[in-house]
């Protein structure tokens, strides 16, 4: 169920790409807002700006133009750009990511890898046995001490689930989880990610091609050309 | 994890790349103090070894200078011979602390080595000699007993060559002439552990040269001007003044052309192990894009990214850095004997000096290059902005 708090909200967002004198808009004045603890699919077709939209609204990227404010705080407005290490701090502040390649580092462990995040930064209430905790949680407690290369592709994911977590993030952002694994690994992943929505009460923002995914959201969000439909 | 953990750890899962990039810098850092510590080893060998002659100033035939020079240097003998007197004309200049008269004598040996070999013997004056090389020490023995003996002192290697010791005979070959040993030297890590000395009016009779000589070699007080006495000596009819601090002087520049072209090479195998560590380092950066991008997507700022990578390369550098001084430290022997080899004449003594203030400051030299080499790769791994990153993955 979606919270009664909101966690971000967009207005009139608009990402327009140049290429020499040619204008290409990627995202047209989208507006949308997202409660604290709901649950978001994105679909669309390639090429319709869902990706383009996510990166703004998990400050990967700046707009062109338009507004947004995360869990209160006023982020972007018209005009203002932010550099890339204001980004950084906006990101790990309020964000989790996870990719549809995984980029474990292969040389660390899986505790290695999802502790990788505390070495840059760490908030306050998070401590280490809380990596073994949510490896505990994700189903990985066997496999703390193993390399990537000895998992499978579910487990990976599982592993970068973790490290996206680590921090305690208000907003989980997840684009394409699970384009690399097959139909029951993919199942697995969409159910803990819906568990840790309804347990955990994450907010979950979902990009993906697979419907049956996306039916895990409360709430699904279609784009076609830049815009929601 | 701290950010060294994880770079120490990136270069560990990749050891090849690693090992061989540890190779070139550890390579480069030989190379850099060898070269560093032949030149020191080479000039203070060559240093030692012209001060070590006992006297400030040879006087010989007249001929080149520097050839003569060398020709002593090398323990060979003088082209041309000299008339005893000019050494007792000399001998009352109140310049003159002492001198000794020389004559080199050299004879060839069928039973020496297997095809036979020169045995040169080097006439000194027994009342001189002694006094004025006072680092010879003896290991057997004393000098000679008066200025006629048929007796002979021999260096320490002349007589591990020879195999003799004191009271026993040597042969001068083709004169069926035997002296006795009456003293054999310590090693002394100069070209007197090699000769045969004989006193020089016996080498004189033995050899049939009475009244000649082919060197003095002159000792002058302290505080007397050098400049004026061999102006003074150069008035000497037929005779050629060799000045050993003048020898001594052109050598060393010579030497110090030598060390531009020595330390040219060293900062171009510099550069070569630069480029290679930041080729390196940055193949690293570009294979690694998308983790890196998604390290800053986790918040790793453009700051932590840098020291990351840049640490990195200084690993990479100190261990390679230390390797490589290691190496040329331990092999300093080995490199000094392949170097004596090659080159056609090289004093005595170590000629490749490496000590523990050579190994600090290449050890810091590569240390620093790590750092610089490491900047531009660093540089480039902070500014990887993790969008670009995962569009790299669309």
């Amino acid at each position: 169920m979606p919270g009664e708090n909101i966690a971000l909200k967009a207005s009139k967002i608009s990402k327009i790409y140049k290429r020499g004198i040619e204008e290409i808009p990627a995202v047209n004045g989208v507006s949308l807002e997202i409660q604290s603890g709901e649950f978001v699919s994105f679909i669309g077709p390639s090429g319709s700006g869902k990706t383009t939209l996510i990166n703004i609204l998990g400050c990967l990227d700046n707009p062109t133009s338009g507004k947004l404010v995360i869990a209160g705080r006023e982020i972007f407005s018209s005009g203002k750009f932010f550099s890339e290490s204001a980004l950084t701090r906006i990101r790990r502040e309020y964000f989790g990511y996870i990719f549809q390649n995984f980029h474990l580092i292969p040389t660390l462990s899986v505790y290695e890898n999802v502790a990788v995040p505390l070495t840059f930064f760490r908030k306050k209430d998070v401590s280490d046995a809380d990596i073994e905790k949510l490896l505990e949680i994700l189903g990985l407690g066997k496999r703390m001490r193993h390399l990537p290369g000895q998992l499978s592709g579910g487990e990976m994911q599982r592993v970068a689930i973790a490290r996206a977590l680590v921090n305690k993030p208000l907003i989980l952002l997840a684009d394409e989880p699970t384009g690399n694994l097959d139909s029951q690994r993919s199942g697995d992943i969409g159910n803990i990610l819906k568990e840790l929505n309804r347990k955990e009460g994450i907010t979950m923002i979902l990009v993906t091609h697979n419907p049956q995914l996306a039916k895990l959201g409360d709430r699904i969000v279609e784009m076609r050309d830049g815009n929601i439909v | 994890m701290k950010i060294y953990q994880i770079a120490y750890k990136n270069l560990f899962g990749k050891k090849v790349r690693s090992t061989l990039t540890i190779i070139g810098i550890a390579l480069s850092a030989w190379v850099l103090a060898s070269l560093i510590g032949f030149n020191r080893g080479y000039e203070s060998s060559l240093s030692r070894d012209i001060d070590n002659m006992g006297f400030q100033i040879i006087l010989t035939a007249k001929g080149c200078p520097y050839e003569a020079a060398t020709l002593m240097l090398k323990g060979g003998t003088g082209l041309k011979y000299l008339p005893e007197k000019v050494a007792s004309d000399i001998a009352s200049d109140k310049e003159v602390k002492r001198l000794s008269t020389m004559l080199m004598q050299a004879v060839f040996d069928p039973n020496k080595g297997e095809s036979g070999g020169i045995m040169a013997y080097q006439g000194v004056d027994p009342a001189n000699y002694p006094q004025m090389k006072t680092y010879l020490k003896f290991k057997q023995g004393k000098w000679f007993k008066n200025q006629t003996a048929y007796e002979a002192v021999l260096g320490y290697e002349a007589a591990e060559l020879e195999q003799r010791e004191v009271g026993d005979k040597i042969l001068i070959p083709g004169k069926n002439i035997e002296l006795t040993v009456v003293g054999i030297l310590q090693r002394s890590g100069t070209q007197d552990d090699g000769t045969i000395f004989i006193p020089v009016k016996t080498v004189q009779k033995i050899f049939g040269m009475e009244g000649k000589i082919t060197g003095v070699g002159i000792q002058v007080n302290q505080g007397v001007d050098m400049a004026k006495f061999e102006e003074k000596l150069y008035k000497l009819p037929d005779v050629q003044v060799v000045s050993m601090a003048q020898v001594k002087q052109t050598i060393l520049n010579l030497v110090s052309t030598a060390r531009v072209m020595v330390l040219s090479i060293a900062v171009i195998a510099i550069i070569i192990s630069m480029v290679g560590v930041i080729n390196t380092i940055l193949m690293s950066v570009y294979e690694r894009f998308r983790e890196i991008g998604i390290l800053k997507s986790m918040g790793a700022m453009p700051r932590d990214i840098f020291f990351m990578i840049w640490i990195e390369t200084v690993i990479l550098c100190s261990i390679g850095g230390l390797i490589g001084n290691t190496i040329a430290y331990v092999l300093s022997k080995i490199t000094g004997i392949i170097v004596r080899s090659i080159l056609p004449y090289a004093p005595t003594g170590d000629l490749v000096s490496i000590d523990p203030g050579l190994i600090i400051t290449t050890s810091l030299t590569i240390i620093v290059i790590g750092f610089l080499s490491g900047i531009y790769p660093a540089f480039k791994a902070a500014r990887i902005r993790p969008i670009e990153s995962i569009r790299k993955e669309d």
